[in-house]
């Protein structure tokens, strides 16, 4: 365990690949970032990114073929998971590292009870008795706000909302204390009132339990009020880490910056909405350069062939880009004027 | 209030510039889908004893002026879409008027709306099933042109051509497929399609809902240049409240089959008096981290009812923090409860317009005065 000061998760360059009648998709492509015990990672990118690819490699649910993760360490409580044998990385998966996905109807069984399906999660897990299982259950379902759980325990997916079912994968999620639980995009499908709801939830859960969470999401909303930590992924790789009030307020990459602007500000007068030019690329056919060259409006010559280097601006401040201190100097000017 | 109460029916709710005339006037609009059950067979077997209705959209009277955005917002299963496709008659109003230059679209025959449906257009939400995949993208939006006899031949390409520059896309794609493209540029040909029979008015149905956000960013941009350019009147339907905010000028905001509270996209935003609005507006999260931290958020209770036999009364008495006893029985009017800015509740009135100061079991948009016996009031 030398390699965990403090961390609790360390992946260092992970790139993974799936291979398609169109070539290579490098889909993440040399990630690095480390998640603090107790500590809310947010990651933030369009379709495409690669921030749903990256969290699947850490459990190692890659579909392969087509995918292959092709190199890189994740580092778990010091152990990397990719050298461990698949039998190991289950008791893992579920265990330790629990998932919640954006679609909770499809990540539920619609021929199981809830009961049934909250049990199996224990006693493969924790060994517990039927017993114990089914008690625990009722427990879970209890501290997720799911009212009179003993009888709704005995429900099928189908009888409950969109926002019940969610709350029941959460119970699912942590019902083995995992040390870590990535949310994949977890109120995507919801009603913004009951995504009020679940996030209050996860929060309310995550200072009980003192877990880890790496919340995936395209929502920079979201990622403001639930995070500590954010990275901003694009073509597969991370453009911007950084703390998540400095991102917000000294963005030092224009991606970033683009994308904070492309939100309307609700709060704010209503004038013509920053857009940033152009489309999402084409990771099967990137251009050589800057991945985000075509669409920026600062490109220079050098953007057009040369790989950015990442840009340490601030010890836990992390840009890529040619002009990273350009652009955090610019944030920071316009932060003080303001 | 009573006279508010008894001259709703008649009087409709209203901009500030009482002279402006609604391009659409929506007049007590309802649109029931009927599930069945009822009959004899139903009631000998038990299975479904009392038929069951489907108020999707249940008694909706609004006006939509010339040249402006009018926001729809609401949550999943509220009515907004059904609403939308219920004023082009995509689907068949149940009841209510729906008037476009003093005609009744509503009820005019098939061949009199098609002529009318020329003025009339609408965007889907998903860009991948409302383009047919078999068509070129100079097929799908010149379509409309060959259909009301606009343009023929050599005149309808030049004119296709246009239309995909007006909307940012090269006319070079004139010969491409729908699978060719991405879900931003698939939704620009939706909206060439719409505006290719030069349209009045146009029904955006979650227009960027299925896009991502750099995105969502230019197809908004896009719908406001348009605007511009086309003195076009939009009705734009979505469930997120940060574009509903900056695209439109008035907002209306919907909860089971019922419009709850109208007012001026800043009002609806900064001041919201229906307390199903509070909530709304609290629940959506505000991209910076400063403003999160300290914000105080209406988290409701539970989920939307099911718009199956709806909860009597107010329809968010179920949720709603404030409801009293009579809310479970009266049904709120739309009230202007101040300038041009109507709400649906009895617990507030013009003269206390804000239900926080409200005194507990009050309903002063009931009747003035008037104490509700009540003995479980709110908090």
């Amino acid at each position: 365990m030398s390699h965990t000061n403090g961390q609790l998760l360390e992946i260092r360059d992970l790139r993974t690949y799936f291979e398609t009648e169109d070539g290579i998709v490098k889909a993440v492509d040399g990630v690095t970032f480390s998640l603090r015990r107790g500590e809310t990672l947010g990651i933030v990118g369009e379709s495409g990114s690669g921030k749903s690819v990256t969290n699947l490699s850490i459990i190692r649910l890659i579909p392969d073929p087509p995918g292959k993760i092709v190199s890189g360490q994740v580092f778990f409580n010091g152990q990397d998971i990719m050298l461990l044998p698949t039998e190991q990385v289950r008791r893992i998966r579920g265990r330790r590292i629990a998932m919640i996905f954006q679609d909770p109807m499809t990540s539920l069984n619609p021929f199981m009870k809830i009961s049934k399906q909250l049990m199996e999660m224990t006693q493969l897990h924790l060994g517990h008795t039927r017993g114990q299982a089914y008690e625990h259950a009722i427990k879970m379902l209890d501290s997720v706000g799911i009212p009179a759980a003993r009888e709704r325990v005995e429900s099928y997916p189908h009888e409950f909302s969109g926002g019940m079912r969610q709350r029941v994968m959460i119970a699912m999620a942590l019902s083995c204390g995992p040390e870590l639980l990535i949310a994949d995009e977890p109120t995507t499908a919801l009603d913004v009132t009951i995504q009020a709801q679940i996030l209050e939830l996860i929060k309310k859960l995550k200072e009980e339990t003192g877990t880890s969470v790496i919340l995936i999401t395209h929502d920079l909303g979201v990622v403001a009020g639930m995070t500590d930590h954010v990275i901003v992924m694009y073509a597969g790789k991370v453009f911007e880490q950084a703390p998540t009030t400095e991102l917000f307020s000294l963005p030092g990459n224009p991606y970033t910056k683009g994308l904070l602007r492309s939100v309307p500000d609700p709060t704010a007068e209503q004038g013509q909405l920053y857009q940033i030019p152009g489309l999402p690329p084409d990771v099967a056919h990137l251009p050589p350069g800057c991945p985000f060259a075509p669409r920026c409006e600062l490109v220079q010559e050098v953007c057009q062939h040369e790989f950015p280097p990442l840009v340490q601006l601030t010890a836990d401040h992390f840009s890529l880009c040619h002009f990273a201190r350009e652009v955090y100097a610019d944030s920071e000017s316009k932060s003080t004027t303001n | 209030m009573s006279t508010q109460q008894t001259s709703l029916n008649e009087t409709v709710p209203q901009q500030t510039a009482d002279h402006v005339e609604a391009l659409i006037a929506i007049r007590d609009l309802k649109v029931h889908f009927d599930l069945g059950g009822g009959g004899i067979l139903d009631k000998l077997i038990g299975n479904n004893p009392v038929r069951r209705l489907v108020k999707a959209v249940d008694g909706v009277t609004i006006d939509i002026f010339s040249g402006e955005t009018l926001g729809l917002v609401g949550e999943s299963g509220c009515g907004k879409s059904t609403l939308g496709r219920a004023i082009l008659r995509l689907t068949e109003p149940s009841d209510g008027q729906v008037f476009y230059r003093n005609r009744d679209l509503a009820h005019l025959s098939a061949r009199e709306l098609r002529k009318e449906r020329r003025h009339l257009q609408i965007i889907f939400q998903n860009p991948y099933a409302s383009l047919n995949p078999r068509m070129t993208i100079g097929q799908i939006v010149g379509e409309p042109l060959e259909t009301f006899g606009l343009h023929r031949g050599k005149e309808a390409e030049e004119q296709v051509q246009l239309l995909l520059e007006t909307v940012g896309l090269s006319k070079r794609f004139i010969k491409r497929y729908p699978h060719e493209f991405s879900g931003g540029q698939r939704q620009r040909i939706g909206i060439a399609r719409a505006l290719a029979v030069d349209p009045d008015f146009i029904v955006a149905d979650e227009p960027i809902s299925a896009l991502d956000v750099s995105i969502q960013a230019q197809i908004m941009n896009l719908l406001e240049k348009l605007q511009r350019e086309k003195n076009l009147t939009y009705l734009f339907i979505s469930h997120d409240l940060r574009a509903i905010r900056h695209v439109s000028d008035r907002v209306a905001v919907m909860y089971l089959g019922k419009l709850v509270e109208i007012a001026d996209a800043r009002t609806i935003y900064e001041e919201p008096l229906m307390p199903y609005t509070k909530a709304l507006i609290s629940a959506v999260p505000v991209p910076d981290p400063r403003v999160e931290a300290t914000r105080q958020r209406i988290v409701l209770e539970g989920d939307v009812p099911s718009p199956i036999n709806p909860p009597a009364g107010c329809r968010f008495h179920t949720r709603c923090p404030y409801a009293i006893d009579a809310c479970r029985k009266v049904v709120p009017q739309l009230v202007e409860i101040k300038p041009a800015h109507f709400a649906a509740c009895i617990r507030i009135s013009s003269q206390e317009p804000h239900i926080e100061n409200v005194a507990p079991g009050l309903a002063p948009g009931l009747e003035t005065g008037q104490r509700i016996s009540s003995t479980n009031s709110a908090k």
